[in-house]
């Protein structure tokens, strides 16, 4: 009895709609801070390597490697001063907690295959539509014509 | 005029806790209090029983819980069977509120941003001195027979006595403690939770009585008649 009335104080403060994303996938994090009176969102980029808790308490770590020099944030799933979590890139991870990317150097410490199922390969494509409504690039259509 | 009912209190059960958003959208840590019906179970005055007061009832009950004066009294009163009885004391005779009518604690909560909780505190049965009064410890090697003993209690022959009040190892915890100055989170009144920002005494379903903070105590009002 008590966990449900609990549940419903928590229920109450959830997001209907979560960001939805996966441990491994590189993100943009935009997070409202504020500063005297006034609010600007402040954006963080880089690769979830875990997600954690349930409910109110869901989290995840995000890390990105800057200058040599590894920063990792971990944000409430549900709180309001998150306003935005953008999927840059899908990643291909065989665990749950991506620990083991503390331990890698150079270029192997910020990249993760890409994850080649559908759901990835649809988001690559409408990536390259937004790339190349944007008049880039080269590489994209390259690919198109090894693609074709 | 009726009485303000801010300046008498209310029964609640804690529930447990929890984590909410504020305003600003940060995290702050929760109890979460239920408050059911406190219906009126009886009201005193100055004239009969030299204070005025309201005693509340809280917590529907089985006939077999309670012991026949308890039911005996409130069914005199064609009240419902209620576990929890507590008396809050009123610095004005009260007006407006009738036996049996519920507080309403909606209205209580109404604009009110700081609280005081009183419960039972969880016991800790019977500790040492290290724990119970922060004494210090002693060496836990070469040869030590003082590992947390409270060490010497006071002088020896003259006076001959250990002074009253000495700390010594006892039972912790168990007693009634308030803790004074919670903020209120929100009340909803549609499910009857109160949330509170900051832990309470006691465990999760204790009783606790709940107080606006700033109200005046009990001595005080004995010292304000005298």
């Amino acid at each position: 009895m008590s966990q449900q009335i609990i549940k419903l104080v928590e229920n109450t403060v959830l997001k209907k709609n979560p960001p939805q994303f996966q441990v491994g996938d590189t993100v943009k994090v935009k997070v409202l801070i504020r500063e005297g009176t006034k609010e600007r969102t402040q954006s963080f980029e880089g690769m979830v390597i875990a997600i954690k808790g349930g409910g109110i308490n869901k989290t995840f770590t995000v890390r990105r490697v800057f200058q040599g020099v590894a920063i990792e944030r971990t944000f409430l799933v549900h709180a309001p001063k998150l306003v935005e979590v953008k999927v840059q890139r899908k990643g291909k991870a065989r665990r749950a907690k991506l620990y083991y990317m503390r331990e890698r150097v150079g270029t192997k410490a910020t990249r993760l295959k890409e994850d080649s199922s559908r759901i990835a390969r649809d988001f690559q494509e409408k990536l390259i539509a937004q790339e190349q409504n944007e008049g880039l690039q080269e590489e994209e259509t390259s690919e198109e014509v090894a693609a074709a | 005029m009726a009485s303000d009912i801010k300046n008498l209190g209310l029964i609640g059960k804690k529930i447990g806790m929890t984590q909410v958003f504020d305003e600003e959208g940060n995290v702050i840590p929760a109890t979460i209090i239920q408050i059911q019906d406190n219906i009126i179970t009886g009201i005193k005055t100055k004239e009969k029983d030299g204070y005025d007061a309201i005693q509340l009832g809280a917590f529907a009950s089985k006939e077999k819980h309670l012991t026949k004066p308890e039911r005996v009294s409130l069914q005199k009163k064609n009240l419902p069977l209620l576990r929890k009885l507590k008396e809050f004391r009123s610095p004005e005779k009260i007006e407006g509120l009738n036996i049996g009518d519920a507080l309403n604690a909606e209205e209580f909560f109404k604009d009110l941003k700081k609280v005081d909780v009183t419960a039972n505190s969880i016991g800790k049965g019977f500790q040492g001195g290290v724990k119970l009064h922060n004494m210090g410890v002693g060496r836990n090697s070469h040869g030590s027979k003082s590992k947390r003993q409270i060490g010497s209690i006071g002088p020896g022959t003259t006076p001959g006595n250990v002074k009253k009040g000495k700390k010594m190892p006892a039972m912790m915890g168990n007693r009634t403690v308030t803790t004074a100055k919670l903020k209120v989170a929100r009340y909803d009144a549609e499910n009857k939770l109160l949330i509170i920002r900051g832990p309470v005494p006691g465990k999760a379903g204790n009783t606790l009585f709940i107080k606006a903070f700033g109200v005046r105590t009990w001595n005080h009002y004995n010292k304000a008649s005298a």
